[in-house]
């Protein structure tokens, strides 16, 4: 069943697909937004980890949708649930934690500043941070981010100051601030897209504690759902169509994309015609249908004459200390993150690690996950000394958390999986993934780093989890990157497809480099901007005729 | 009830203006957010057979026993599992089974006058669960306690909020500075 010609079809309703549906239907364009996942509200927002978690009220759900995992392209890959993304309108802007970090200088121009490294793909962006700063200042003016201009030496220039102060420093922050001043170190408040102020209609947060994997039920954070899903809305120029789950985009014999095919909320075929198409879907969903929409025209799947789709996947990768401490902390309570560091941004040379990283304190498990994942190691698994030990560290631990760059290496990658299907009966998500050598170098660095700021903040005791990779993966970044060379990648600086003038890839999947972790705010400065360079293109004429 | 309950907390300790100015808004958040916090209903089993209950509930009392204070037992945590294995956790109803079957036919082989688990001694207990805590079916049986101690009561299981008690969390929605002892020290307070 065909529906009524649109200007655009924006595929994902979440950090970058609602930024790119308002500045689309403010600029006058007709938009409908697709979105797999069901549109919630405030009243569905409990603090109920069941729903959360087992019964995948907010993020996909691996039962319906399965990937699989191996770590080269010469291992067999099996079912292990892996990619984790929000799946609802407003994406995983509903239930992340809510830190809104900007990239620095250095990330833009790596690889000119310090030269590639054997076995990446690492290189510069096409974009510099001076371009995309504009950007920056309007996401945290538009959707409302708090935090303090002014205070953290690392921080790259700004135009504009936050638009409100920061939420309140909690006793990981207190501790924060202790320990790195003892080594010299220094700790700043985190800018969060959670509000410390009542903002354009929106209420001030009252430190319920529920953010990271929670939707907020005071829509206090600052997600698209709450914040510019509704602007769009009101232009009278953009429908959200939930429950509508894209399988594949359409082009006609000229190579220009016609619309997408989907299957709404009953499973039923759909086709929705568009002058052009932008494919918000995240750094995994978004290569996936690009290669799920093979033709004749592009055997290889679509906009991929480069190869490059889904290659150099990022995940962000870290380290992962907790402390316990004498007095009570209580980090249940109130917003996860207060203070952060950003003193190893860039690592000296000398040591002969590429890269960097920053470091947050926190606490930010709810009952059940911190029973399953938050003890030390040397705790007993079960039994009584395990029930003692839910009582004395629940309310006096810390953690201190590495978020670090990650190389991108071209076989670390989303692909197809040739044989598992997903409940739609499509191909599932293959991720091939296995950290560069480097990286797991970076990682110990930030570990003995994490370790030395617990012991400095007067922990009696500390402990670490395993440096692999994080699973969940939850930081989708690179499988669509961003260049001037059509060989070398996949969508030029204007987020348009090299191979394709009418389809835009704005998401994750754009990055060069993946910052140092936190990426939501740079996903969602790219699609400002991305809206301007669009509808730029879309006046000039530059989109053809559809 | 529950409003009620959260207005008291608010009203107890927290005097921020715009807290004041804003209740209402406040209180229908806070209750739409707590409405999975309701009472568990009758304890009727769905899934599990009364003898499996037996078992089940004979090994969650050992992952968090009821020594030193309530446990899985109290909890009601076999009924969270019940409810869990009848809804969510369906794909784990043979798993349980067969985990179950296998633990008799061990007991069997152990104690040949004794068929069940929740017969043995808590000691003997301990030792036979120790051979199998790599299992799919004890990790399952482990989520379950844990997760029923410590999930919303609706679930069927933490009872009276005795799991949330135990740790020391406390279901209310909103907090305000100073959260704990660190930065109320920082502060000057006491």
């Amino acid at each position: 069943m065909a529906r009524d010609l649109v200007d655009f079809a924006i595929v994902g309703a979440g950090a970058a697909g609602g930024v790119v549906a308002k500045e689309l239907s403010e600029a006058g364009f007709r938009v409908v937004v697709l979105e797999q996942g069901p549109r919630l509200a405030e009243p569905d927002f409990v603090h109920d980890e069941i729903w959360s978690r087992n019964v995948h009220g907010l993020t996909n759900d691996h039962r319906l949708q399965p990937n699989t995992r191996r770590a080269t392209e010469r291992d067999v890959a099996t079912v292990v649930p892996t990619i984790t993304y929000g799946r609802t309108v407003g994406g995983g802007t509903v239930h992340y934690t809510g830190n809104f970090w900007r990239f620095h200088e250095i990330d833009f121009v790596e690889r000119s500043r310090r030269g590639g490294v054997p076995g990446t793909g690492l290189d510069d962006w096409p974009i510099t941070y001076a371009d995309l700063e504009p950007y920056y200042s309007k996401a945290e003016w538009v959707l409302g981010v708090s935090g303090q201009a002014g205070v953290n030496p690392q921080e790259p220039p700004r135009s504009r100051p936050y638009p409100m102060p920061p939420l309140p420093i909690k006793p990981a922050g207190v501790l924060m601030e202790r320990g790195a001043r003892k080594l010299g170190w220094t700790p700043s408040p985190a800018p969060m897209a959670i509000l410390s102020r009542p903002y354009q209609g929106r209420p001030a947060c009252v430190q319920c504690g529920f953010c990271e994997w929670f939707g907020c039920e005071m829509g206090a954070k600052s997600s698209t759902l709450e914040t510019v899903i509704p602007a769009a809305e009101q232009t009278g120029r953009c429908e959200i169509r939930s429950g509508s789950y894209v399988r594949k985009i359409e082009v006609d014999q000229r190579g220009r994309v016609t619309g997408v095919v989907y299957f709404d909320s009953r499973k039923r075929e759909r086709f929705q015609p568009a002058r052009a198409v932008v494919v918000c879907a995240n750094g995994a969903e978004t290569p996936r249908l690009l290669l799920m929409s093979k033709s004749n025209r592009f055997p290889d799947g679509l906009a991929n004459s480069s190869g490059l789709v889904g290659k150099y996947l990022m995940y962000n990768g870290g380290a992962f200390s907790g402390g316990l401490f004498e007095h009570e902390i209580n980090g249940y309570r109130g917003v996860h993150v207060s203070r952060i560091m950003q003193d190893f941004y860039e690592l000296d040379p000398a040591l002969g690690i590429m890269g960097g990283g920053a470091i947050d304190t926190r606490f930010d498990f709810a009952p059940i996950d911190f029973a399953l994942e938050g003890l030390p190691g040397d705790v007993p698994a079960w039994g009584a000394g395990f029930k003692q030990a839910l009582r004395e560290y629940y309310n006096r631990t810390v953690y201190a958390l590495a978020h670090t760059s990650s190389l991108p290496v071209e076989t670390n990658s989303i692909s197809l999986d040739p044989e598992v299907k997903d409940a739609w009966g499509l191909p599932a998500i293959r991720v091939t993934f296995q950290e560069h050598e480097n990286d797991v170098r970076l990682y110990q660095w930030f570990r003995e780093r994490t370790l030395e700021l617990l012991a400095a903040a007067g922990a009696i005791k500390r402990w670490s989890y395993p440096l692999d990779t994080y699973y969940p993966a939850v930081h989708l970044l690179g499988t669509c990157r961003m260049g001037n060379d059509p060989a070398r990648s996949v969508v030029d600086r204007s987020h348009r497809a090299h191979d394709v003038p009418n389809l835009f890839l704005v998401d994750g999947s754009s990055f060069v480099t993946g910052g140092r972790g936190q990426p939501t705010g740079t996903i969602q400065a790219l699609a400002f901007r991305a809206g301007d360079e669009i509808t730029r293109l879309a006046e000039s004429g530059a989109l053809g005729r559809g | 009830m529950r409003r009620r309950n959260f207005l008291g907390a608010v009203s107890a300790g927290i005097g921020g203006v715009w807290l004041t100015g804003h209740w209402p808004e406040i209180a229908a958040a806070a209750d739409a957010a707590s409405r999975a916090v309701a009472d568990p209903g009758a304890a009727t089993l769905q899934v599990l057979s009364a003898d499996e209950r037996g078992e089940i509930d004979a090994i969650a009392s050992r992952i968090l026993p009821s020594d030193d204070g309530p446990g899985a037992r109290e909890a009601g945590v076999v009924y969270f599992i019940d409810r869990a294995l009848g809804t969510f956790a369906g794909d784990a109803r043979p798993l349980v089974s067969a985990g179950l079957a296998t633990l008799s036919a061990t007991v069997k082989t152990t104690y040949p006058d004794n068929a069940r688990f929740s017969a043995l001694e808590p000691d003997a207990q301990d030792r036979m669960l120790q051979t199998i805590e790599s299992d799919a079916f004890f990790q399952f049986v482990r989520w379950g306690t844990i997760a029923g101690f410590l999930a919303n009561p609706s679930y069927g299981g933490n009872r009276g909020k005795v799991g949330w008690r135990w740790i020391g969390f406390e279901d209310r929605f909103v907090w305000q500075e100073p959260f704990g002892y660190y930065d109320r020290e920082d502060s000057g307070g006491s």
